[in-house]
Protein backbone atom coordinates (compact mmCIF):
# COMPACT_ATOMS: atom_id res chain seq x y z
CA UNK A 1 0.00 0.00 0.00
CA UNK A 2 2.83 2.36 0.92
CA UNK A 3 2.62 6.02 1.71
CA UNK A 4 0.55 8.11 -0.65
CA UNK A 5 1.63 11.57 0.37
CA UNK A 6 4.61 11.63 -2.02
CA UNK A 7 6.59 14.01 0.13
CA UNK A 8 8.43 11.48 2.25
CA UNK A 9 12.03 12.25 1.45
CA UNK A 10 13.14 11.02 4.86
CA UNK A 11 13.61 7.35 5.55
CA UNK A 12 10.82 5.93 7.69
CA UNK A 13 11.79 4.57 11.10
CA UNK A 14 9.34 1.71 10.79
CA UNK A 15 7.86 0.34 7.61
CA UNK A 16 5.64 -2.68 7.17
CA UNK A 17 4.63 -3.73 3.68
CA UNK A 18 1.81 -6.26 3.28
CA UNK A 19 2.91 -8.29 6.28
CA UNK A 20 1.16 -11.57 7.05
CA UNK A 21 1.95 -13.57 10.12
CA UNK A 22 0.52 -16.72 11.73
CA UNK A 23 1.68 -19.02 14.51
CA UNK A 24 1.85 -22.76 13.90
CA UNK A 25 -1.92 -23.05 14.46
CA UNK A 26 -2.40 -21.58 11.00
CA UNK A 27 -4.87 -18.71 11.29
CA UNK A 28 -3.45 -15.31 10.39
CA UNK A 29 -2.73 -13.19 13.46
CA UNK A 30 -1.53 -10.27 11.38
CA UNK A 31 -3.22 -9.93 8.01
CA UNK A 32 -1.78 -7.76 5.24
CA UNK A 33 -0.45 -5.11 7.59
CA UNK A 34 0.93 -1.88 6.22
CA UNK A 35 2.45 0.73 8.48
CA UNK A 36 4.82 3.60 8.11
CA UNK A 37 6.21 5.65 10.97
CA UNK A 38 8.35 8.66 10.14
CA UNK A 39 11.11 10.09 12.34
CA UNK A 40 9.85 12.24 15.17
CA UNK A 41 6.48 10.54 15.26
CA UNK A 42 5.57 8.48 18.29
CA UNK A 43 3.00 5.76 18.03
CA UNK A 44 0.76 3.85 20.34
CA UNK A 45 -0.38 0.32 19.53
CA UNK A 46 -3.89 -0.42 20.78
CA UNK A 47 -6.42 -3.16 20.23
CA UNK A 48 -8.30 -5.94 21.98
CA UNK A 49 -6.59 -8.84 23.74
CA UNK A 50 -5.52 -11.45 21.25
CA UNK A 51 -5.74 -8.86 18.49
CA UNK A 52 -2.03 -9.15 17.67
CA UNK A 53 -0.45 -6.24 19.58
CA UNK A 54 2.38 -8.32 21.02
CA UNK A 55 2.82 -10.15 17.75
CA UNK A 56 3.24 -6.82 15.96
CA UNK A 57 5.81 -5.74 18.54
CA UNK A 58 7.74 -8.99 18.09
CA UNK A 59 7.69 -8.51 14.33
CA UNK A 60 9.20 -5.05 14.80
CA UNK A 61 11.88 -6.53 17.06
CA UNK A 62 12.67 -9.30 14.61
CA UNK A 63 11.86 -11.97 17.22
CA UNK A 64 9.18 -13.15 14.81
CA UNK A 65 9.63 -13.27 11.04
CA UNK A 66 6.68 -12.49 8.75
CA UNK A 67 5.24 -15.17 6.52
CA UNK A 68 4.80 -12.69 3.73
CA UNK A 69 5.76 -9.07 3.27
CA UNK A 70 8.57 -7.05 4.71
CA UNK A 71 9.38 -5.38 8.00
CA UNK A 72 11.90 -2.57 7.72
CA UNK A 73 13.41 -0.67 10.64
CA UNK A 74 15.55 2.29 9.55
CA UNK A 75 15.40 0.83 6.04
CA UNK A 76 16.96 -2.48 7.06
CA UNK A 77 15.77 -5.77 8.50
CA UNK A 78 15.00 -5.67 12.26
CA UNK A 79 18.01 -7.86 13.08
CA UNK A 80 20.36 -5.58 11.13
CA UNK A 81 18.95 -2.57 12.97
CA UNK A 82 18.69 -4.16 16.41
CA UNK A 83 21.47 -2.03 17.86
CA UNK A 84 19.33 1.03 17.19
CA UNK A 85 16.26 -0.46 18.88
CA UNK A 86 15.56 -0.29 22.62
CA UNK A 87 13.02 -2.72 24.02
CA UNK A 88 11.23 -2.82 27.33
CA UNK A 89 9.19 -5.93 28.18
CA UNK A 90 6.63 -6.06 30.99
CA UNK A 91 8.40 -6.59 34.28
CA UNK A 92 6.28 -9.54 35.31
CA UNK A 93 7.48 -11.52 32.30
CA UNK A 94 10.86 -11.80 34.02
CA UNK A 95 11.90 -13.99 36.93
CA UNK A 96 11.21 -11.93 40.04
CA UNK A 97 13.69 -13.90 42.14
CA UNK A 98 16.74 -13.60 39.89
CA UNK A 99 19.84 -12.45 41.83
CA UNK A 100 20.84 -9.22 40.09
CA UNK A 101 21.11 -5.51 40.98
CA UNK A 102 19.29 -2.67 39.23
CA UNK A 103 22.62 -1.38 37.89
CA UNK A 104 23.54 -4.83 36.55
CA UNK A 105 20.19 -4.99 34.74
CA UNK A 106 20.76 -1.52 33.28
CA UNK A 107 24.24 -2.51 32.10
CA UNK A 108 22.72 -5.41 30.15
CA UNK A 109 21.57 -2.74 27.70
CA UNK A 110 25.24 -2.18 26.82
CA UNK A 111 26.40 -5.79 26.73
CA UNK A 112 27.98 -7.03 23.51
CA UNK A 113 28.70 -10.49 22.16
CA UNK A 114 32.46 -9.95 22.17
CA UNK A 115 34.68 -12.61 23.78
CA UNK A 116 36.09 -11.42 27.13
CA UNK A 117 33.67 -8.49 27.08
CA UNK A 118 33.57 -6.52 30.33
CA UNK A 119 31.62 -3.34 31.07
CA UNK A 120 33.92 -0.33 31.02
CA UNK A 121 33.94 2.55 33.47
CA UNK A 122 32.22 4.60 30.75
CA UNK A 123 29.48 1.96 30.48
CA UNK A 124 28.87 2.13 34.22
CA UNK A 125 28.78 5.92 34.18
CA UNK A 126 26.36 5.95 31.29
CA UNK A 127 24.10 3.43 33.04
CA UNK A 128 24.18 5.51 36.22
CA UNK A 129 23.30 8.64 34.23
CA UNK A 130 20.31 6.89 32.69
CA UNK A 131 19.16 5.73 36.12
CA UNK A 132 19.54 9.29 37.42
CA UNK A 133 17.54 10.65 34.49
CA UNK A 134 14.72 8.27 35.37
CA UNK A 135 14.92 9.36 39.00
CA UNK A 136 16.10 6.03 40.36
CA UNK A 137 19.84 6.59 40.83
CA UNK A 138 19.47 5.62 44.49
CA UNK A 139 18.23 2.17 43.48
CA UNK A 140 21.37 1.27 41.49
CA UNK A 141 22.81 -1.16 44.00
CA UNK A 142 19.45 -2.48 45.14
CA UNK A 143 18.33 -5.98 44.36
CA UNK A 144 16.04 -6.01 41.31
CA UNK A 145 13.80 -8.59 42.98
CA UNK A 146 13.22 -6.28 45.97
CA UNK A 147 11.87 -3.35 43.93
CA UNK A 148 8.24 -2.40 43.44
CA UNK A 149 6.54 -2.99 40.10
CA UNK A 150 6.87 0.63 39.02
CA UNK A 151 10.53 0.71 40.00
CA UNK A 152 11.27 -2.52 38.17
CA UNK A 153 9.53 -1.19 35.10
CA UNK A 154 11.70 1.92 35.24
CA UNK A 155 14.86 -0.16 35.57
CA UNK A 156 13.80 -2.01 32.42
CA UNK A 157 13.36 1.33 30.61
CA UNK A 158 16.84 2.25 31.84
CA UNK A 159 18.18 -0.99 30.36
CA UNK A 160 16.54 -0.16 27.02
CA UNK A 161 17.91 3.41 27.10
CA UNK A 162 21.40 2.29 28.11
CA UNK A 163 21.87 0.96 24.58
CA UNK A 164 21.35 4.51 23.23
CA UNK A 165 18.46 3.53 20.96
CA UNK A 166 16.88 5.66 18.26
CA UNK A 167 13.67 3.64 18.35
CA UNK A 168 12.17 2.66 21.71
CA UNK A 169 9.56 -0.10 21.93
CA UNK A 170 7.62 -0.29 25.19
CA UNK A 171 5.30 -3.18 26.00
CA UNK A 172 2.46 -2.02 28.26
CA UNK A 173 4.57 0.31 30.40
CA UNK A 174 1.71 1.26 32.70
CA UNK A 175 0.22 -2.19 33.22
CA UNK A 176 0.37 -3.46 36.82
CA UNK A 177 1.89 -0.35 38.36
CA UNK A 178 0.32 2.03 40.84
CA UNK A 179 -1.23 5.36 39.73
CA UNK A 180 1.57 7.48 41.22
CA UNK A 181 4.20 5.58 39.29
CA UNK A 182 2.02 5.85 36.21
CA UNK A 183 2.03 9.66 36.43
CA UNK A 184 5.84 9.63 36.66
CA UNK A 185 5.92 7.43 33.63
CA UNK A 186 4.05 9.93 31.51
CA UNK A 187 6.60 12.56 32.46
CA UNK A 188 9.49 10.31 31.49
CA UNK A 189 7.92 9.40 28.17
CA UNK A 190 7.26 13.03 27.31
CA UNK A 191 10.99 13.68 27.66
CA UNK A 192 11.97 10.60 25.66
CA UNK A 193 9.67 11.45 22.78
CA UNK A 194 11.72 14.57 22.14
CA UNK A 195 14.85 12.51 21.52
CA UNK A 196 13.68 9.36 19.79
CA UNK A 197 10.79 7.52 18.21
CA UNK A 198 8.76 5.83 20.93
CA UNK A 199 6.26 3.11 20.14
CA UNK A 200 4.15 1.92 23.04
CA UNK A 201 1.74 -0.98 23.36
CA UNK A 202 -1.02 0.13 25.67
CA UNK A 203 -4.30 -0.86 27.18
CA UNK A 204 -4.60 2.50 28.84
CA UNK A 205 -6.69 4.75 26.64
CA UNK A 206 -5.95 7.88 28.65
CA UNK A 207 -2.33 7.22 27.85
CA UNK A 208 -3.19 6.90 24.20
CA UNK A 209 -4.60 10.37 23.91
CA UNK A 210 -1.95 12.14 25.95
CA UNK A 211 1.25 10.64 24.76
CA UNK A 212 1.05 9.90 21.11
CA UNK A 213 1.08 11.33 17.59
CA UNK A 214 -0.27 8.23 15.92
CA UNK A 215 -2.64 5.52 17.07
CA UNK A 216 -1.96 2.11 15.59
CA UNK A 217 -5.03 -0.04 15.87
CA UNK A 218 -4.28 -3.76 15.67
CA UNK A 219 -6.94 -6.38 15.33
CA UNK A 220 -5.56 -8.80 12.77
CA UNK A 221 -5.50 -5.84 10.43
CA UNK A 222 -3.43 -2.80 11.19
CA UNK A 223 -4.80 0.71 10.75
CA UNK A 224 -3.60 4.08 11.93
CA UNK A 225 -5.55 7.02 13.32
CA UNK A 226 -4.64 10.48 14.45
CA UNK A 227 -5.36 11.12 18.13
CA UNK A 228 -7.82 13.88 17.23
CA UNK A 229 -10.14 11.37 15.60
CA UNK A 230 -9.66 8.87 18.35
CA UNK A 231 -12.43 9.90 20.71
CA UNK A 232 -13.96 8.04 23.61
CA UNK A 233 -16.60 6.66 21.26
CA UNK A 234 -14.12 5.18 18.82
CA UNK A 235 -12.16 3.69 21.69
CA UNK A 236 -15.29 2.19 23.06
CA UNK A 237 -16.05 0.71 19.74
CA UNK A 238 -12.65 -0.89 19.39
CA UNK A 239 -12.86 -2.53 22.75
CA UNK A 240 -16.49 -3.40 23.16
CA UNK A 241 -18.34 -3.57 19.90
CA UNK A 242 -17.83 -4.60 16.40
CA UNK A 243 -16.23 -1.51 15.07
CA UNK A 244 -17.64 0.50 12.28
CA UNK A 245 -15.70 2.25 9.62
CA UNK A 246 -13.34 4.89 10.90
CA UNK A 247 -11.59 7.27 8.62
CA UNK A 248 -7.91 7.52 9.34
CA UNK A 249 -4.97 9.42 7.96
CA UNK A 250 -4.35 7.22 4.96
CA UNK A 251 -6.81 7.16 2.18
CA UNK A 252 -8.33 3.88 3.18
CA UNK A 253 -10.64 2.54 5.83
CA UNK A 254 -10.02 0.22 8.64
CA UNK A 255 -12.36 -2.36 9.85
CA UNK A 256 -11.70 -3.68 13.33
CA UNK A 257 -13.68 -6.49 14.81
CA UNK A 258 -14.06 -5.90 18.55
CA UNK A 259 -14.06 -8.56 21.17
CA UNK A 260 -17.82 -8.58 20.95
CA UNK A 261 -18.44 -8.26 24.66
CA UNK B 1 35.38 -43.98 67.64
CA UNK B 2 38.04 -43.28 65.05
CA UNK B 3 40.19 -40.23 65.73
CA UNK B 4 41.11 -37.59 63.17
CA UNK B 5 44.69 -38.84 62.95
CA UNK B 6 43.62 -42.26 61.79
CA UNK B 7 41.35 -40.73 59.17
CA UNK B 8 44.04 -38.48 57.85
CA UNK B 9 46.90 -40.92 57.73
CA UNK B 10 45.89 -44.57 58.10
CA UNK B 11 46.19 -46.45 54.79
CA UNK B 12 42.83 -48.19 55.23
CA UNK B 13 41.13 -44.76 55.13
CA UNK B 14 42.66 -43.91 51.77
CA UNK B 15 39.31 -44.29 49.99
CA UNK B 16 37.82 -41.60 52.23
CA UNK B 17 40.67 -39.17 51.67
CA UNK B 18 40.34 -39.78 47.96
CA UNK B 19 36.59 -39.20 48.02
CA UNK B 20 37.08 -35.97 49.98
CA UNK B 21 39.63 -34.84 47.41
CA UNK B 22 37.25 -35.54 44.52
CA UNK B 23 34.43 -33.84 46.43
CA UNK B 24 36.54 -30.74 47.00
CA UNK B 25 37.67 -30.64 43.39
CA UNK B 26 34.17 -30.95 41.99
CA UNK B 27 32.86 -28.13 44.20
CA UNK B 28 33.83 -25.16 41.97
CA UNK B 29 32.16 -26.63 38.88
CA UNK B 30 29.21 -27.81 40.95
CA UNK B 31 28.81 -24.36 42.53
CA UNK B 32 28.57 -22.72 39.11
CA UNK B 33 26.34 -25.36 37.50
CA UNK B 34 24.12 -25.59 40.60
CA UNK B 35 23.62 -21.82 40.56
CA UNK B 36 22.69 -21.95 36.88
CA UNK B 37 20.25 -24.82 37.49
CA UNK B 38 18.59 -22.99 40.40
CA UNK B 39 18.38 -19.51 38.87
CA UNK B 40 17.25 -20.82 35.49
CA UNK B 41 14.78 -23.17 37.28
CA UNK B 42 15.77 -26.33 35.45
CA UNK B 43 16.17 -28.75 38.37
CA UNK B 44 13.57 -31.11 36.90
CA UNK B 45 15.45 -31.07 33.61
CA UNK B 46 18.58 -32.02 35.56
CA UNK B 47 16.61 -34.82 37.24
CA UNK B 48 15.49 -36.18 33.88
CA UNK B 49 19.07 -36.04 32.65
CA UNK B 50 20.31 -37.94 35.72
CA UNK B 51 17.74 -40.71 35.25
CA UNK B 52 18.46 -40.91 31.55
CA UNK B 53 22.07 -41.53 32.57
CA UNK B 54 20.86 -44.82 34.07
CA UNK B 55 19.32 -45.67 30.70
CA UNK B 56 22.63 -45.04 28.97
CA UNK B 57 24.47 -46.96 31.65
CA UNK B 58 22.19 -50.00 31.31
CA UNK B 59 22.35 -50.01 27.52
CA UNK B 60 26.13 -49.65 27.52
CA UNK B 61 26.63 -52.46 30.02
CA UNK B 62 24.26 -54.69 28.04
CA UNK B 63 26.10 -54.00 24.78
CA UNK B 64 29.40 -54.63 26.49
CA UNK B 65 28.54 -57.91 28.13
CA UNK B 66 25.75 -59.44 26.04
CA UNK B 67 26.96 -58.29 22.63
CA UNK B 68 30.67 -58.31 23.32
CA UNK B 69 31.27 -54.71 22.37
CA UNK B 70 34.29 -54.13 24.58
CA UNK B 71 34.77 -50.51 23.55
CA UNK B 72 31.41 -49.49 25.07
CA UNK B 73 31.99 -48.35 28.65
CA UNK B 74 29.36 -47.94 31.32
CA UNK B 75 30.33 -44.36 32.16
CA UNK B 76 30.45 -43.47 28.46
CA UNK B 77 26.91 -44.79 28.16
CA UNK B 78 25.78 -42.81 31.19
CA UNK B 79 27.29 -39.63 29.74
CA UNK B 80 25.62 -40.21 26.37
CA UNK B 81 22.26 -40.83 28.06
CA UNK B 82 22.52 -37.72 30.24
CA UNK B 83 23.62 -35.53 27.32
CA UNK B 84 20.94 -36.74 24.93
CA UNK B 85 18.24 -36.22 27.57
CA UNK B 86 19.39 -32.73 28.58
CA UNK B 87 19.74 -31.52 25.00
CA UNK B 88 16.44 -33.07 23.89
CA UNK B 89 14.53 -31.34 26.67
CA UNK B 90 16.47 -28.12 26.02
CA UNK B 91 15.61 -28.09 22.34
CA UNK B 92 11.96 -28.82 23.15
CA UNK B 93 11.88 -25.92 25.60
CA UNK B 94 13.37 -23.57 23.02
CA UNK B 95 11.06 -24.56 20.19
CA UNK B 96 7.78 -25.41 21.98
CA UNK B 97 7.69 -24.06 25.49
CA UNK B 98 4.28 -25.32 26.58
CA UNK B 99 5.01 -29.07 26.61
CA UNK B 100 8.31 -28.94 28.45
CA UNK B 101 7.17 -30.56 31.71
CA UNK B 102 5.57 -33.47 29.86
CA UNK B 103 8.75 -34.13 27.92
CA UNK B 104 10.79 -33.93 31.13
CA UNK B 105 8.50 -36.48 32.82
CA UNK B 106 8.70 -38.81 29.83
CA UNK B 107 12.49 -38.63 29.54
CA UNK B 108 12.85 -39.11 33.30
CA UNK B 109 10.71 -42.26 33.45
CA UNK B 110 11.87 -43.68 30.12
CA UNK B 111 15.53 -43.26 30.99
CA UNK B 112 15.07 -45.09 34.27
CA UNK B 113 12.94 -47.89 32.74
CA UNK B 114 15.23 -48.50 29.78
CA UNK B 115 18.17 -48.67 32.17
CA UNK B 116 16.53 -51.17 34.50
CA UNK B 117 15.31 -53.35 31.59
CA UNK B 118 18.75 -53.58 30.05
CA UNK B 119 20.41 -54.21 33.41
CA UNK B 120 17.95 -57.02 34.03
CA UNK B 121 19.10 -58.73 30.83
CA UNK B 122 22.79 -58.03 31.27
CA UNK B 123 24.70 -61.20 32.08
CA UNK B 124 26.83 -61.28 35.21
CA UNK B 125 26.61 -59.30 38.42
CA UNK B 126 25.52 -55.69 38.12
CA UNK B 127 25.92 -53.43 41.11
CA UNK B 128 23.14 -51.08 40.06
CA UNK B 129 22.58 -49.90 43.62
CA UNK B 130 25.91 -48.13 43.45
CA UNK B 131 24.58 -46.14 40.54
CA UNK B 132 21.34 -45.25 42.27
CA UNK B 133 22.78 -44.32 45.64
CA UNK B 134 26.46 -43.67 44.96
CA UNK B 135 29.53 -45.58 46.04
CA UNK B 136 32.65 -43.68 46.90
CA UNK B 137 34.65 -46.91 46.79
CA UNK B 138 34.16 -46.84 43.02
CA UNK B 139 35.94 -43.48 42.65
CA UNK B 140 39.13 -43.87 40.66
CA UNK B 141 42.10 -41.85 39.50
CA UNK B 142 40.17 -41.53 36.27
CA UNK B 143 37.37 -39.66 38.11
CA UNK B 144 39.92 -37.28 39.56
CA UNK B 145 41.20 -36.25 36.14
CA UNK B 146 37.67 -35.99 34.77
CA UNK B 147 36.73 -33.73 37.68
CA UNK B 148 39.68 -31.45 36.99
CA UNK B 149 38.66 -31.38 33.34
CA UNK B 150 35.09 -30.50 34.36
CA UNK B 151 36.31 -27.56 36.44
CA UNK B 152 38.20 -26.31 33.42
CA UNK B 153 35.36 -26.59 30.91
CA UNK B 154 32.90 -24.99 33.33
CA UNK B 155 34.96 -22.18 34.86
CA UNK B 156 36.72 -20.95 31.72
CA UNK B 157 33.62 -20.23 29.58
CA UNK B 158 31.67 -18.87 32.55
CA UNK B 159 34.49 -16.42 33.32
CA UNK B 160 34.99 -15.42 29.71
CA UNK B 161 31.29 -14.90 28.96
CA UNK B 162 29.98 -13.84 32.36
CA UNK B 163 28.20 -10.58 31.32
CA UNK B 164 26.54 -12.36 28.40
CA UNK B 165 25.57 -15.29 30.60
CA UNK B 166 24.02 -12.95 33.16
CA UNK B 167 22.04 -11.10 30.47
CA UNK B 168 20.85 -14.35 28.91
CA UNK B 169 19.78 -15.91 32.23
CA UNK B 170 17.86 -12.78 33.23
CA UNK B 171 16.14 -12.13 29.91
CA UNK B 172 16.96 -14.25 26.89
CA UNK B 173 14.81 -12.19 24.52
CA UNK B 174 16.57 -8.95 25.38
CA UNK B 175 19.99 -10.60 25.27
CA UNK B 176 19.13 -11.77 21.75
CA UNK B 177 18.51 -8.17 20.71
CA UNK B 178 22.04 -7.36 21.91
CA UNK B 179 23.38 -10.02 19.54
CA UNK B 180 23.89 -12.69 22.19
CA UNK B 181 23.11 -16.21 21.04
CA UNK B 182 21.22 -17.13 24.17
CA UNK B 183 19.91 -20.47 22.94
CA UNK B 184 23.42 -21.62 22.11
CA UNK B 185 24.66 -20.61 25.57
CA UNK B 186 21.63 -22.36 27.09
CA UNK B 187 22.37 -25.63 25.27
CA UNK B 188 26.05 -25.44 26.20
CA UNK B 189 24.97 -24.92 29.79
CA UNK B 190 22.74 -28.01 29.60
CA UNK B 191 25.57 -30.09 28.16
CA UNK B 192 27.84 -29.04 31.03
CA UNK B 193 25.05 -29.86 33.48
CA UNK B 194 24.82 -33.36 32.01
CA UNK B 195 28.58 -33.90 32.35
CA UNK B 196 28.46 -32.68 35.95
CA UNK B 197 25.60 -35.06 36.72
CA UNK B 198 27.50 -38.07 35.40
CA UNK B 199 30.57 -37.18 37.46
CA UNK B 200 28.41 -36.81 40.57
CA UNK B 201 26.88 -40.26 40.20
CA UNK B 202 29.70 -42.13 41.96
CA UNK B 203 29.67 -39.60 44.77
CA UNK B 204 25.96 -39.44 45.61
CA UNK B 205 24.12 -41.62 43.08
CA UNK B 206 21.47 -40.86 40.47
CA UNK B 207 18.64 -40.47 42.96
CA UNK B 208 20.41 -37.74 44.88
CA UNK B 209 22.18 -35.86 42.11
CA UNK B 210 19.46 -33.20 41.87
CA UNK B 211 19.74 -32.58 45.61
CA UNK B 212 23.45 -31.83 45.35
CA UNK B 213 22.87 -29.72 42.25
CA UNK B 214 20.23 -27.56 43.87
CA UNK B 215 20.55 -27.49 47.67
CA UNK B 216 23.97 -25.79 47.99
CA UNK B 217 23.00 -23.17 45.37
CA UNK B 218 19.65 -22.63 47.07
CA UNK B 219 21.42 -22.23 50.41
CA UNK B 220 23.78 -19.71 48.80
CA UNK B 221 20.74 -17.93 47.39
CA UNK B 222 19.56 -17.35 50.96
CA UNK B 223 22.77 -15.46 51.75
CA UNK B 224 23.39 -13.37 48.65
CA UNK B 225 21.51 -11.55 45.90
CA UNK B 226 24.21 -11.50 43.20
CA UNK B 227 24.84 -14.26 40.70
CA UNK B 228 28.62 -14.27 41.01
CA UNK B 229 28.70 -14.44 44.80
CA UNK B 230 25.98 -17.08 44.66
CA UNK B 231 28.27 -19.24 42.50
CA UNK B 232 31.22 -18.80 44.84
CA UNK B 233 29.22 -19.33 47.99
CA UNK B 234 27.51 -22.34 46.49
CA UNK B 235 30.94 -23.86 45.76
CA UNK B 236 31.97 -23.29 49.39
CA UNK B 237 28.75 -24.88 50.66
CA UNK B 238 29.33 -27.83 48.34
CA UNK B 239 32.78 -28.41 49.72
CA UNK B 240 31.48 -28.19 53.29
CA UNK B 241 28.56 -30.55 52.71
CA UNK B 242 30.63 -33.12 50.85
CA UNK B 243 33.44 -33.19 53.41
CA UNK B 244 31.09 -33.23 56.39
CA UNK B 245 28.88 -35.86 54.78
CA UNK B 246 31.77 -38.13 53.80
CA UNK B 247 33.46 -37.95 57.19
CA UNK B 248 30.28 -38.51 59.19
CA UNK B 249 29.09 -41.33 56.94
CA UNK B 250 32.43 -43.12 57.25
CA UNK B 251 32.52 -42.69 61.03
CA UNK B 252 29.08 -44.19 61.54
CA UNK B 253 29.15 -46.49 58.49
CA UNK B 254 26.24 -44.72 56.81
CA UNK B 255 25.72 -44.48 53.05
CA UNK B 256 27.64 -41.39 51.93
CA UNK B 257 25.21 -39.92 49.38
CA UNK B 258 22.22 -39.60 51.72
CA UNK B 259 24.44 -38.25 54.51
CA UNK B 260 25.80 -35.49 52.27
CA UNK B 261 22.31 -34.60 51.09
CA UNK B 262 20.89 -34.52 54.63
CA UNK B 263 23.63 -32.07 55.61
CA UNK B 264 22.81 -29.88 52.62
CA UNK B 265 19.08 -30.06 53.28
CA UNK B 266 19.38 -29.18 56.98
CA UNK B 267 21.59 -26.16 56.26
CA UNK B 268 19.28 -24.97 53.48
CA UNK B 269 16.16 -25.23 55.63
CA UNK B 270 17.94 -23.52 58.53
CA UNK B 271 19.07 -20.62 56.31
CA UNK B 272 15.59 -20.33 54.89
CA UNK B 273 14.21 -20.12 58.43
CA UNK B 274 16.73 -17.49 59.47
CA UNK B 275 15.88 -15.38 56.43
CA UNK B 276 12.15 -15.62 57.16
CA UNK B 277 12.71 -14.61 60.79
CA UNK B 278 14.89 -11.66 59.79
CA UNK B 279 12.24 -10.34 57.44
CA UNK B 280 9.67 -10.22 60.24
Amino acid sequence: MGCSCGSCAEEPVVELNNVDFSYSSGELVIDNACLKIMPGVSGCIVGPNGGGKSTLLKLLLGILVPERGKVRIFGKSPSESRRRIGYMPQYHQLDAAFPVSALEVTLMGRVSNRVFFRHSKADRNYALEVLAELGIADLAERNFAGLSGGQRQRVLIARALAGEPELLLLDEPTANIDPGAEEQFYGILEQLRKRMTVITVSHDLGFVNRETDLIICVNRQVATHLPAEFTAETANEIYHHSMNLIKHDHSCFCHCEGEGK
Amino acid sequence: MIDINTMLFAPEWGFLRFAVLVGLLISPALGVIGTLVVTRRISSLAGASAHAALGGFGLALFLQRACGLAFVTASGGALAGALIAALTVGIVSITAKEREDTVIGAVWALGMSVGLLFLDHTPGYVDWQSYLFGNILLLSQHDLYLTLGLDLIVLVPVTVFFPQLLAMLFDNTFAGLRGIRGNLIYLAMLALTAVTIVLLINLVGIMLVIALLTLPAAAAGCCTVRLKSMMIMSAVFNALFVVAGLVVSSLFSLPSGPTIVVFAGVVYVALLGIRKLRKK
